[in-house]
Protein backbone atom coordinates (compact mmCIF):
# COMPACT_ATOMS: atom_id res chain seq x y z
CA UNK A 1 0.00 0.00 0.00
CA UNK A 2 2.65 2.49 1.10
CA UNK A 3 6.47 2.49 0.03
CA UNK A 4 8.51 4.96 1.48
CA UNK A 5 12.28 4.72 0.37
CA UNK A 6 15.24 6.84 1.93
CA UNK A 7 12.75 9.68 2.04
CA UNK A 8 14.60 12.80 3.00
CA UNK A 9 12.61 16.54 3.69
CA UNK A 10 14.98 19.42 4.80
CA UNK A 11 14.09 22.82 5.70
CA UNK A 12 16.71 25.08 5.06
CA UNK A 13 19.97 23.53 6.29
CA UNK A 14 18.49 21.42 8.87
CA UNK A 15 16.98 17.75 8.31
CA UNK A 16 13.48 17.72 9.81
CA UNK A 17 13.37 13.85 8.25
CA UNK A 18 16.66 11.63 7.05
CA UNK A 19 16.63 8.50 5.13
CA UNK A 20 13.14 7.24 5.94
CA UNK A 21 12.63 3.42 4.76
CA UNK A 22 9.33 1.26 5.86
CA UNK A 23 6.34 -0.68 3.84
CA UNK A 24 2.84 -0.47 5.01
CA UNK A 25 0.66 -3.32 3.72
CA UNK A 26 -2.56 -3.22 2.87
CA UNK A 27 -5.58 -3.21 5.55
CA UNK A 28 -2.99 -2.21 7.99
CA UNK A 29 -3.13 -0.36 11.01
CA UNK A 30 0.10 1.82 11.88
CA UNK A 31 1.36 3.22 14.36
CA UNK A 32 3.50 6.31 14.19
CA UNK A 33 5.48 7.09 17.26
CA UNK A 34 8.24 9.52 18.35
CA UNK A 35 8.59 12.25 20.71
CA UNK A 36 7.31 16.83 19.68
CA UNK A 37 9.80 17.36 17.01
CA UNK A 38 10.78 13.78 16.02
CA UNK A 39 9.05 14.56 12.22
CA UNK A 40 5.80 12.56 12.40
CA UNK A 41 3.88 15.64 11.27
CA UNK A 42 7.01 16.22 8.34
CA UNK A 43 6.20 12.60 7.01
CA UNK A 44 2.93 12.58 6.88
CA UNK A 45 2.31 15.90 5.14
CA UNK A 46 4.32 14.01 2.36
CA UNK A 47 2.53 10.94 2.40
CA UNK A 48 -0.68 13.27 2.48
CA UNK A 49 0.75 15.00 -0.64
CA UNK A 50 0.47 18.29 0.77
CA UNK A 51 4.44 18.99 1.33
CA UNK A 52 7.04 17.90 -0.70
CA UNK A 53 9.76 15.54 -0.28
CA UNK A 54 13.42 16.79 -0.58
CA UNK A 55 14.48 13.42 -2.15
CA UNK A 56 13.40 10.37 -1.37
CA UNK A 57 10.38 8.06 -2.89
CA UNK A 58 6.92 7.74 -1.82
CA UNK A 59 4.48 5.02 -3.57
CA UNK A 60 0.50 4.79 -2.72
CA UNK A 61 -0.46 1.79 -4.69
CA UNK A 62 2.45 1.55 -6.63
CA UNK A 63 1.80 5.42 -7.63
CA UNK A 64 4.82 8.02 -6.91
CA UNK A 65 3.33 10.78 -4.91
CA UNK A 66 5.15 13.70 -7.02
CA UNK A 67 4.72 12.43 -10.07
CA UNK A 68 0.71 11.54 -9.59
CA UNK A 69 0.07 13.50 -6.35
CA UNK A 70 -3.82 13.55 -8.11
CA UNK A 71 -3.77 9.82 -8.24
CA UNK A 72 -2.87 9.57 -4.38
CA UNK A 73 -4.75 12.02 -3.62
CA UNK A 74 -7.49 10.51 -4.25
CA UNK A 75 -7.01 7.46 -2.61
CA UNK A 76 -5.87 9.39 0.57
CA UNK A 77 -8.04 10.66 3.51
CA UNK A 78 -5.53 13.05 5.76
CA UNK A 79 -6.02 14.66 8.87
CA UNK A 80 -3.34 17.06 9.42
CA UNK A 81 -2.43 17.83 12.90
CA UNK A 82 -4.54 21.05 12.96
CA UNK A 83 -7.84 19.96 11.95
CA UNK A 84 -8.72 21.97 8.60
CA UNK A 85 -12.55 23.29 9.54
CA UNK A 86 -14.32 26.23 8.04
CA UNK A 87 -15.56 27.55 11.49
CA UNK A 88 -18.92 29.77 9.74
CA UNK A 89 -20.16 25.85 8.06
CA UNK A 90 -22.30 23.60 9.23
CA UNK A 91 -20.98 19.89 10.20
CA UNK A 92 -23.03 18.92 7.10
CA UNK A 93 -22.89 21.62 4.78
CA UNK A 94 -18.37 21.22 5.54
CA UNK A 95 -18.43 17.39 5.60
CA UNK A 96 -20.80 17.80 1.72
CA UNK A 97 -18.07 20.43 0.73
CA UNK A 98 -14.87 17.47 1.64
CA UNK A 99 -16.69 15.06 -0.66
CA UNK A 100 -17.25 17.18 -3.44
CA UNK A 101 -13.84 18.45 -3.42
CA UNK A 102 -12.49 14.81 -3.60
CA UNK A 103 -14.89 14.09 -6.64
CA UNK A 104 -17.91 12.63 -5.03
CA UNK A 105 -20.64 13.30 -7.09
CA UNK A 106 -23.34 15.83 -6.02
CA UNK A 107 -25.94 13.02 -5.69
CA UNK A 108 -24.15 10.49 -3.95
CA UNK A 109 -22.64 13.20 -1.35
CA UNK A 110 -25.77 13.29 1.17
CA UNK A 111 -25.27 9.60 1.79
CA UNK A 112 -21.40 9.38 1.96
CA UNK A 113 -21.64 12.81 4.57
CA UNK A 114 -24.11 10.43 6.45
CA UNK A 115 -22.28 7.55 6.47
CA UNK A 116 -19.02 9.39 8.10
CA UNK A 117 -21.33 11.12 10.44
CA UNK A 118 -22.51 8.15 11.50
CA UNK A 119 -18.77 6.32 11.65
CA UNK A 120 -18.05 9.16 14.14
CA UNK A 121 -21.17 9.57 15.78
CA UNK A 122 -21.92 12.87 14.61
CA UNK A 123 -25.43 12.90 13.61
CA UNK A 124 -26.94 14.78 16.19
CA UNK A 125 -24.28 18.03 15.08
CA UNK A 126 -25.14 17.84 11.28
CA UNK A 127 -26.75 21.37 11.34
CA UNK A 128 -24.66 22.70 14.09
CA UNK A 129 -22.09 25.30 13.27
CA UNK A 130 -18.80 24.10 13.89
CA UNK A 131 -17.37 27.20 15.62
CA UNK A 132 -19.94 26.13 18.04
CA UNK A 133 -18.87 22.62 18.54
CA UNK A 134 -16.08 21.41 21.87
CA UNK A 135 -12.80 19.97 21.01
CA UNK A 136 -13.35 16.88 21.17
CA UNK A 137 -16.38 16.87 18.35
CA UNK A 138 -13.97 19.49 16.40
CA UNK A 139 -11.44 16.71 16.31
CA UNK A 140 -14.22 14.10 15.19
CA UNK A 141 -15.13 16.36 12.09
CA UNK A 142 -11.68 16.28 11.16
CA UNK A 143 -11.36 12.77 11.53
CA UNK A 144 -15.16 12.88 8.86
CA UNK A 145 -13.49 14.61 6.34
CA UNK A 146 -10.35 12.55 5.86
CA UNK A 147 -12.86 9.43 5.05
CA UNK A 148 -16.07 10.78 3.91
CA UNK A 149 -15.29 10.02 0.17
CA UNK A 150 -13.96 6.11 1.31
CA UNK A 151 -10.16 6.66 0.70
CA UNK A 152 -8.29 3.62 0.77
CA UNK A 153 -5.76 5.01 3.29
CA UNK A 154 -6.46 7.08 6.11
CA UNK A 155 -3.80 9.38 7.46
CA UNK A 156 -4.56 10.83 10.61
CA UNK A 157 -1.98 12.97 12.30
CA UNK A 158 -2.39 13.08 16.80
CA UNK A 159 -6.49 12.59 16.64
CA UNK A 160 -6.37 12.08 20.40
CA UNK A 161 -3.83 14.95 20.81
CA UNK A 162 -5.57 17.23 23.75
CA UNK A 163 -8.52 14.92 24.17
CA UNK A 164 -9.30 14.18 28.23
CA UNK A 165 -9.18 10.42 28.82
CA UNK A 166 -12.76 9.57 28.10
CA UNK A 167 -12.71 11.28 24.51
CA UNK A 168 -9.18 9.14 23.91
CA UNK A 169 -11.24 5.83 24.41
CA UNK A 170 -14.16 6.91 22.53
CA UNK A 171 -11.51 8.05 19.68
CA UNK A 172 -9.59 4.80 20.27
CA UNK A 173 -13.09 2.72 19.93
CA UNK A 174 -13.81 4.89 16.64
CA UNK A 175 -10.39 3.99 14.76
CA UNK A 176 -10.65 0.61 15.98
CA UNK A 177 -14.08 0.44 13.64
CA UNK A 178 -12.21 1.75 10.60
CA UNK A 179 -10.17 -1.66 10.77
CA UNK A 180 -10.89 -3.51 7.76
CA UNK A 181 -12.32 -0.97 5.37
CA UNK A 182 -9.17 1.40 4.99
CA UNK A 183 -5.56 0.91 5.43
CA UNK A 184 -4.68 3.51 8.50
CA UNK A 185 -1.80 5.01 9.72
CA UNK A 186 -2.07 7.49 12.78
CA UNK A 187 0.76 9.17 14.79
CA UNK A 188 1.40 9.89 18.35
CA UNK A 189 3.24 11.31 20.65
CA UNK A 190 2.37 9.34 23.47
CA UNK A 191 2.66 5.62 22.91
CA UNK A 192 0.21 3.67 25.28
CA UNK A 193 -2.70 6.11 23.60
CA UNK A 194 -2.28 4.11 20.08
CA UNK A 195 -0.48 0.94 21.14
CA UNK A 196 -3.64 -0.98 21.55
CA UNK A 197 -5.25 0.28 18.32
CA UNK A 198 -2.45 -0.92 15.79
CA UNK A 199 -1.59 -3.81 14.53
CA UNK A 200 2.52 -2.46 14.21
CA UNK A 201 4.32 0.27 15.43
CA UNK A 202 7.10 2.50 13.98
CA UNK A 203 9.32 4.33 16.23
CA UNK A 204 10.63 7.77 15.23
CA UNK A 205 13.13 9.60 16.83
CA UNK A 206 15.19 12.78 15.94
CA UNK A 207 14.05 12.47 12.07
CA UNK A 208 15.00 8.57 11.93
CA UNK A 209 13.05 5.26 12.22
CA UNK A 210 14.84 3.61 15.18
CA UNK A 211 12.50 0.82 15.89
CA UNK A 212 9.85 -1.15 13.86
CA UNK A 213 7.66 -4.02 14.73
CA UNK A 214 4.62 -5.14 17.02
CA UNK A 215 4.55 -4.49 20.56
CA UNK A 216 5.96 -7.90 21.51
CA UNK A 217 9.29 -7.70 18.85
CA UNK A 218 9.82 -4.15 19.84
CA UNK A 219 10.28 -5.33 23.75
CA UNK A 220 12.12 -8.36 22.89
CA UNK A 221 14.55 -6.65 20.34
CA UNK A 222 15.04 -4.39 23.25
CA UNK A 223 15.66 -6.97 26.11
CA UNK A 224 12.86 -5.54 27.96
CA UNK A 225 10.67 -9.35 27.44
CA UNK A 226 11.28 -10.36 30.97
CA UNK A 227 10.57 -6.70 32.70
CA UNK A 228 8.46 -7.65 36.32
CA UNK A 229 7.62 -5.73 39.10
CA UNK A 230 6.61 -6.91 42.16
CA UNK A 231 5.22 -5.36 45.16
CA UNK A 232 5.24 -6.63 48.66
CA UNK A 233 5.66 -6.01 52.30
CA UNK A 234 8.24 -7.08 54.57
CA UNK A 235 12.32 -6.36 54.65
CA UNK A 236 13.11 -4.58 51.36
CA UNK A 237 16.83 -6.09 51.43
CA UNK A 238 16.06 -9.54 52.07
CA UNK A 239 13.09 -9.42 49.22
CA UNK A 240 15.77 -8.21 47.00
CA UNK A 241 18.30 -11.10 48.11
CA UNK A 242 15.41 -13.94 47.46
CA UNK A 243 14.74 -12.28 43.79
CA UNK A 244 17.98 -12.33 42.86
CA UNK A 245 18.76 -15.74 43.65
CA UNK A 246 15.64 -16.62 41.24
CA UNK A 247 17.32 -18.88 38.03
CA UNK A 248 16.68 -16.19 35.21
CA UNK A 249 17.01 -13.13 36.72
CA UNK A 250 19.50 -11.25 35.45
CA UNK A 251 18.97 -8.12 37.72
CA UNK A 252 16.64 -7.17 40.62
CA UNK A 253 16.51 -3.59 42.21
CA UNK A 254 14.26 -1.40 44.83
CA UNK A 255 12.62 0.38 42.74
CA UNK A 256 10.83 2.68 45.67
CA UNK A 257 9.96 1.86 49.98
CA UNK A 258 7.99 2.81 52.18
CA UNK A 259 6.99 0.93 55.17
CA UNK A 260 4.13 -0.13 53.91
CA UNK A 261 4.98 -1.45 50.67
CA UNK A 262 8.04 -2.25 48.65
CA UNK A 263 8.21 -2.48 44.96
CA UNK A 264 11.01 -4.12 43.25
CA UNK A 265 11.95 -3.97 39.45
CA UNK A 266 13.19 -6.85 37.95
CA UNK A 267 15.23 -7.91 34.89
CA UNK A 268 14.47 -11.76 33.91
CA UNK A 269 15.64 -13.56 30.56
CA UNK A 270 12.08 -14.20 30.08
CA UNK A 271 8.28 -14.04 32.08
CA UNK A 272 9.60 -15.93 35.33
CA UNK A 273 6.77 -14.47 37.39
CA UNK A 274 5.72 -17.87 38.56
CA UNK A 275 8.90 -18.39 40.63
CA UNK A 276 9.21 -15.32 41.66
CA UNK A 277 6.03 -15.49 43.16
CA UNK A 278 7.28 -19.06 44.74
CA UNK A 279 10.31 -18.09 45.96
CA UNK A 280 9.43 -14.82 48.08
CA UNK A 281 6.32 -16.34 49.66
CA UNK A 282 8.09 -19.15 50.80
CA UNK A 283 10.76 -16.38 52.15
CA UNK A 284 7.84 -15.21 54.68
CA UNK A 285 7.35 -11.89 52.06
CA UNK A 286 4.19 -10.93 52.13
CA UNK A 287 3.14 -10.75 47.90
CA UNK A 288 0.66 -7.65 46.98
CA UNK A 289 0.91 -7.24 42.97
CA UNK A 290 3.21 -8.84 41.01
CA UNK A 291 2.81 -7.57 37.39
CA UNK A 292 4.94 -7.27 34.16
CA UNK A 293 6.81 -3.93 33.74
CA UNK A 294 3.58 -2.05 34.49
CA UNK A 295 4.09 1.17 31.61
CA UNK A 296 5.68 -1.35 29.34
CA UNK A 297 5.62 0.48 26.49
CA UNK A 298 6.96 3.71 27.95
CA UNK A 299 9.62 1.71 28.98
CA UNK A 300 10.58 0.88 25.41
CA UNK A 301 9.69 4.54 24.21
CA UNK A 302 12.00 6.13 26.82
CA UNK A 303 14.52 3.15 26.02
CA UNK A 304 14.77 3.83 22.60
CA UNK A 305 15.01 7.56 23.13
CA UNK A 306 17.89 7.14 25.50
CA UNK A 307 19.80 5.01 22.95
CA UNK A 308 19.64 7.39 20.55
CA UNK A 309 20.74 9.70 22.64
CA UNK A 310 23.86 8.08 24.04
CA UNK A 311 24.91 7.07 20.28
CA UNK B 1 -13.80 23.77 -13.01
CA UNK B 2 -16.14 21.93 -11.48
CA UNK B 3 -13.59 22.32 -8.06
CA UNK B 4 -13.05 26.36 -8.93
CA UNK B 5 -17.29 26.70 -8.78
CA UNK B 6 -16.94 24.30 -5.94
CA UNK B 7 -14.62 26.49 -3.82
CA UNK B 8 -16.05 29.77 -5.16
CA UNK B 9 -19.64 28.69 -4.25
CA UNK B 10 -18.15 28.14 -0.46
CA UNK B 11 -15.56 30.91 -0.64
CA UNK B 12 -18.89 33.41 -1.76
CA UNK B 13 -20.54 32.09 1.30
CA UNK B 14 -18.09 32.51 4.00
CA UNK B 15 -18.52 36.10 2.86
CA UNK B 16 -21.98 35.90 3.54
CA UNK B 17 -22.01 34.08 6.50
CA UNK B 18 -19.65 35.81 8.37
CA UNK B 19 -19.05 39.64 9.30
CA UNK B 20 -16.18 40.56 7.21
CA UNK B 21 -18.04 40.89 4.31
CA UNK B 22 -21.08 42.68 5.02
CA UNK B 23 -18.82 45.40 6.80
CA UNK B 24 -16.65 45.94 3.10
CA UNK B 25 -19.95 46.50 1.64
CA UNK B 26 -21.08 49.04 4.52
CA UNK B 27 -17.94 50.26 4.39
CA UNK B 28 -18.11 50.76 0.56
CA UNK B 29 -21.65 51.80 0.17
CA UNK B 30 -21.43 54.26 3.18
CA UNK B 31 -18.18 56.26 1.60
CA UNK B 32 -19.67 56.33 -1.89
CA UNK B 33 -22.83 57.81 -0.42
CA UNK B 34 -20.74 60.43 1.71
CA UNK B 35 -18.61 61.28 -1.38
CA UNK B 36 -21.52 61.73 -3.52
CA UNK B 37 -23.24 63.89 -1.53
CA UNK B 38 -19.89 65.94 -1.29
CA UNK B 39 -18.88 66.21 -4.56
CA UNK B 40 -21.82 65.64 -6.89
CA UNK B 41 -24.57 66.81 -5.30
CA UNK B 42 -23.34 69.78 -3.02
CA UNK B 43 -21.00 72.83 -4.33
CA UNK B 44 -22.04 74.16 -7.28
CA UNK B 45 -25.79 72.77 -8.55
CA UNK B 46 -25.10 73.58 -11.99
CA UNK B 47 -22.72 70.97 -13.05
CA UNK B 48 -23.99 69.08 -16.18
CA UNK B 49 -24.78 65.62 -15.40
CA UNK B 50 -22.27 64.29 -17.48
CA UNK B 51 -19.69 65.81 -14.98
CA UNK B 52 -21.61 64.56 -11.94
CA UNK B 53 -21.29 60.94 -13.21
CA UNK B 54 -17.59 61.32 -13.78
CA UNK B 55 -16.72 62.44 -10.72
CA UNK B 56 -18.84 59.69 -9.01
CA UNK B 57 -16.79 56.99 -11.18
CA UNK B 58 -13.73 58.94 -10.39
CA UNK B 59 -13.90 58.31 -6.56
CA UNK B 60 -15.59 54.85 -6.67
CA UNK B 61 -12.56 53.56 -8.33
CA UNK B 62 -10.80 54.33 -5.35
CA UNK B 63 -13.06 52.74 -2.85
CA UNK B 64 -13.27 49.51 -5.44
CA UNK B 65 -9.63 49.31 -5.38
CA UNK B 66 -9.38 49.55 -1.20
CA UNK B 67 -12.34 47.11 -1.05
CA UNK B 68 -10.88 44.86 -3.20
CA UNK B 69 -7.49 44.87 -1.25
CA UNK B 70 -9.82 44.52 2.11
CA UNK B 71 -11.55 41.20 0.21
CA UNK B 72 -8.57 39.39 -1.03
CA UNK B 73 -6.25 40.03 1.60
CA UNK B 74 -8.04 36.88 3.47
CA UNK B 75 -8.39 34.81 0.47
CA UNK B 76 -5.24 32.72 0.72
CA UNK B 77 -3.49 34.38 4.47
CA UNK B 78 -6.17 33.55 6.44
CA UNK B 79 -6.70 29.66 5.40
CA UNK B 80 -3.18 29.10 5.66
CA UNK B 81 -3.87 30.90 9.21
CA UNK B 82 -6.06 28.87 10.40
CA UNK B 83 -5.01 26.02 8.73
CA UNK B 84 -8.16 25.43 6.29
CA UNK B 85 -5.61 25.44 3.19
CA UNK B 86 -5.06 21.75 4.01
CA UNK B 87 -8.23 21.05 3.39
CA UNK B 88 -7.68 21.92 -0.61
CA UNK B 89 -3.75 21.52 -1.16
CA UNK B 90 -4.79 17.62 0.07
CA UNK B 91 -7.70 17.24 -2.25
CA UNK B 92 -7.36 16.30 -5.75
CA UNK B 93 -7.43 19.50 -6.89
CA UNK B 94 -5.21 22.13 -8.41
CA UNK B 95 -3.47 25.03 -7.54
CA UNK B 96 -4.76 27.02 -10.46
CA UNK B 97 -8.44 25.72 -9.74
CA UNK B 98 -8.28 27.05 -5.67
CA UNK B 99 -7.23 30.85 -6.89
CA UNK B 100 -9.04 30.80 -9.25
CA UNK B 101 -12.14 29.40 -7.43
CA UNK B 102 -10.87 32.14 -4.31
CA UNK B 103 -10.86 34.82 -7.08
CA UNK B 104 -14.12 34.39 -8.56
CA UNK B 105 -15.93 34.62 -5.27
CA UNK B 106 -13.97 37.80 -3.99
CA UNK B 107 -15.41 39.57 -7.88
CA UNK B 108 -18.36 38.05 -7.42
CA UNK B 109 -19.17 40.20 -4.34
CA UNK B 110 -17.21 43.17 -5.19
CA UNK B 111 -19.13 43.10 -8.53
CA UNK B 112 -22.29 43.08 -6.09
CA UNK B 113 -21.18 45.75 -3.75
CA UNK B 114 -20.31 47.87 -7.05
CA UNK B 115 -23.45 47.61 -8.77
CA UNK B 116 -25.11 48.12 -5.52
CA UNK B 117 -24.44 51.86 -5.65
CA UNK B 118 -26.05 51.88 -8.89
CA UNK B 119 -28.66 54.10 -7.32
CA UNK B 120 -26.71 56.87 -6.90
CA UNK B 121 -26.01 57.85 -10.93
CA UNK B 122 -29.98 56.73 -11.06
CA UNK B 123 -30.52 59.99 -8.60
CA UNK B 124 -28.98 61.98 -11.49
CA UNK B 125 -32.21 61.18 -13.61
CA UNK B 126 -34.35 63.13 -10.77
CA UNK B 127 -33.22 66.58 -11.89
CA UNK B 128 -31.03 66.12 -15.27
CA UNK B 129 -30.33 64.06 -17.63
CA UNK B 130 -28.24 60.55 -17.61
CA UNK B 131 -26.47 58.98 -20.42
CA UNK B 132 -27.24 55.05 -20.27
CA UNK B 133 -23.98 54.56 -22.29
CA UNK B 134 -21.75 56.37 -19.68
CA UNK B 135 -23.17 54.78 -16.79
CA UNK B 136 -22.12 51.54 -18.68
CA UNK B 137 -18.95 52.13 -19.71
CA UNK B 138 -17.87 53.52 -16.28
CA UNK B 139 -19.33 50.34 -14.17
CA UNK B 140 -17.33 48.09 -16.31
CA UNK B 141 -14.42 50.30 -16.31
CA UNK B 142 -14.98 49.73 -12.38
CA UNK B 143 -15.27 45.85 -12.48
CA UNK B 144 -12.01 45.88 -14.40
CA UNK B 145 -10.13 47.93 -12.15
CA UNK B 146 -11.76 45.89 -9.17
CA UNK B 147 -11.06 42.93 -10.85
CA UNK B 148 -7.30 44.13 -11.02
CA UNK B 149 -6.70 45.11 -8.16
CA UNK B 150 -8.67 42.25 -6.48
CA UNK B 151 -6.09 39.53 -8.79
CA UNK B 152 -3.38 41.76 -7.06
CA UNK B 153 -4.90 41.17 -3.68
CA UNK B 154 -5.03 37.26 -4.07
CA UNK B 155 -1.25 37.71 -5.38
CA UNK B 156 -0.89 39.38 -1.71
CA UNK B 157 -2.70 36.78 0.41
CA UNK B 158 -0.66 34.07 -1.33
CA UNK B 159 2.32 35.84 -0.54
CA UNK B 160 1.52 36.44 2.82
CA UNK B 161 1.82 35.10 6.73
CA UNK B 162 -1.31 36.84 7.64
CA UNK B 163 -4.23 38.70 6.63
CA UNK B 164 -2.80 42.04 8.08
CA UNK B 165 0.35 41.40 6.07
CA UNK B 166 -1.28 40.52 2.77
CA UNK B 167 -3.20 43.77 2.89
CA UNK B 168 -0.07 46.03 3.26
CA UNK B 169 1.50 43.92 0.79
CA UNK B 170 -1.46 44.28 -1.72
CA UNK B 171 -1.82 48.02 -0.74
CA UNK B 172 1.75 48.39 -1.56
CA UNK B 173 1.58 47.04 -4.77
CA UNK B 174 -1.62 48.51 -6.06
CA UNK B 175 0.18 51.60 -5.17
CA UNK B 176 3.08 51.26 -6.58
CA UNK B 177 1.42 50.25 -9.76
CA UNK B 178 -0.33 53.43 -9.61
CA UNK B 179 2.12 55.79 -8.89
CA UNK B 180 4.11 54.72 -12.03
CA UNK B 181 1.82 57.05 -13.50
CA UNK B 182 4.14 59.94 -11.52
CA UNK B 183 7.53 58.47 -13.43
CA UNK B 184 5.74 58.97 -16.41
CA UNK B 185 5.53 63.21 -16.24
CA UNK B 186 9.35 63.64 -14.63
CA UNK B 187 10.76 60.72 -17.01
CA UNK B 188 11.97 61.27 -21.20
CA UNK B 189 10.38 59.96 -24.35
CA UNK B 190 10.52 56.06 -24.63
CA UNK B 191 10.41 55.75 -20.71
CA UNK B 192 7.43 57.61 -19.97
CA UNK B 193 5.44 55.53 -22.69
CA UNK B 194 6.17 52.64 -21.17
CA UNK B 195 5.32 54.38 -17.13
CA UNK B 196 2.21 55.47 -18.48
CA UNK B 197 1.41 52.21 -20.33
CA UNK B 198 1.81 49.85 -16.96
CA UNK B 199 0.14 52.65 -14.84
CA UNK B 200 -3.17 50.98 -12.99
CA UNK B 201 -4.83 54.09 -13.12
CA UNK B 202 -3.18 56.87 -14.62
CA UNK B 203 -4.11 56.43 -18.69
CA UNK B 204 -6.96 53.39 -18.60
CA UNK B 205 -9.39 54.44 -16.31
CA UNK B 206 -10.56 58.07 -17.26
CA UNK B 207 -11.54 57.18 -20.65
CA UNK B 208 -14.31 54.46 -18.73
CA UNK B 209 -15.16 57.65 -16.63
CA UNK B 210 -15.69 59.88 -19.35
CA UNK B 211 -17.95 56.72 -20.94
CA UNK B 212 -15.67 55.70 -23.92
CA UNK B 213 -14.22 52.02 -23.81
CA UNK B 214 -11.02 51.56 -25.36
CA UNK B 215 -9.90 47.85 -26.63
CA UNK B 216 -6.50 48.63 -24.96
CA UNK B 217 -7.63 49.92 -21.48
CA UNK B 218 -10.16 46.68 -21.23
CA UNK B 219 -7.00 44.08 -22.42
CA UNK B 220 -4.64 45.86 -20.06
CA UNK B 221 -6.83 45.42 -17.23
CA UNK B 222 -7.92 41.59 -18.30
CA UNK B 223 -4.09 40.94 -18.59
CA UNK B 224 -2.96 42.34 -15.14
CA UNK B 225 -5.54 40.02 -13.57
CA UNK B 226 -4.23 37.04 -15.35
CA UNK B 227 -0.46 37.93 -14.49
CA UNK B 228 -1.42 38.52 -10.77
CA UNK B 229 -4.02 35.38 -10.66
CA UNK B 230 -0.76 33.25 -12.49
CA UNK B 231 1.79 34.64 -10.06
CA UNK B 232 -0.37 33.65 -7.23
CA UNK B 233 -0.86 29.84 -8.29
CA UNK B 234 2.75 29.60 -8.59
CA UNK B 235 3.48 31.34 -5.25
CA UNK B 236 0.46 28.19 -4.19
CA UNK B 237 2.86 25.86 -6.11
CA UNK B 238 5.79 27.18 -4.35
CA UNK B 239 5.04 26.92 -0.94
CA UNK B 240 4.28 22.99 -0.97
CA UNK B 241 7.99 22.68 -0.69
CA UNK B 242 7.46 24.74 3.12
N1 LIG C 1 7.80 24.43 8.00
C1 LIG C 1 8.90 24.18 8.73
N2 LIG C 1 9.99 24.98 8.63
C2 LIG C 1 11.09 24.72 9.35
N3 LIG C 1 11.24 23.70 10.21
C3 LIG C 1 10.20 22.86 10.37
C4 LIG C 1 8.97 23.06 9.64
N4 LIG C 1 8.12 22.07 9.99
C5 LIG C 1 8.77 21.31 10.90
N5 LIG C 1 10.02 21.77 11.12
C6 LIG C 1 11.02 21.16 12.02
O1 LIG C 1 11.13 19.80 11.71
C7 LIG C 1 11.23 19.00 12.88
C8 LIG C 1 10.13 17.94 12.88
O2 LIG C 1 8.89 18.55 13.09
P1 LIG C 1 7.51 17.77 13.03
O3 LIG C 1 7.49 16.94 11.81
O4 LIG C 1 6.44 18.78 13.17
O5 LIG C 1 7.59 16.85 14.32
P2 LIG C 1 6.44 16.10 15.13
O6 LIG C 1 5.20 16.14 14.32
O7 LIG C 1 6.96 14.71 15.30
O8 LIG C 1 6.30 16.80 16.43
C9 LIG C 1 11.12 19.95 14.05
O9 LIG C 1 12.42 20.18 14.54
C10 LIG C 1 10.55 21.21 13.47
O10 LIG C 1 11.04 22.33 14.12
MG1 LIG D 1 3.30 16.90 14.89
Amino acid sequence: MIEVRELTKYFGARAAIRELNFDIRPGEVVGFVGLNGAGKTTTLKILGCVLLPSSGQVRVDGLEVTAEPHEVRRKIGFLPDVPPLYDEMTVGGYLAFAARLRGVSGRDAPARVQESEDKLALRDMHDEIISTLSYGYRQRVGVAQALVHRPRLLILDEPAAGLDPVQIVEMRNLIRRLRGEHTVLISSHFLAEISQTCDRLLVIQAGEIVAQGTEEELAASLGTAGEIEVALRGPAATALEVARKVPGVLDAQIAHSAAHETVLKIRAREDCRPEIARALVLAGHQLLRLDRGASRLESIFIELSHRERLS
Amino acid sequence: MRATLLIARRELGSYLRTMSGYIIAAAVLLVDGILWNAFALGAQQDKHSAEVLSDFFYFSSGTTMIAAVFLAMRLVAEERQNGTLVLLTSSPVRDREIILGKFFSAFTFLAMVTLATAFMPALIMVNGKLSIGQVAAGYLGLLLLGSAALAIGTLGSALARSQVLAAIISGAMLVGLIVVWLLAAVSERPLNDVFLALALWGRHFPPFQAGVINLRDVAYYLLVTYFALFAATRVLEARRWQ
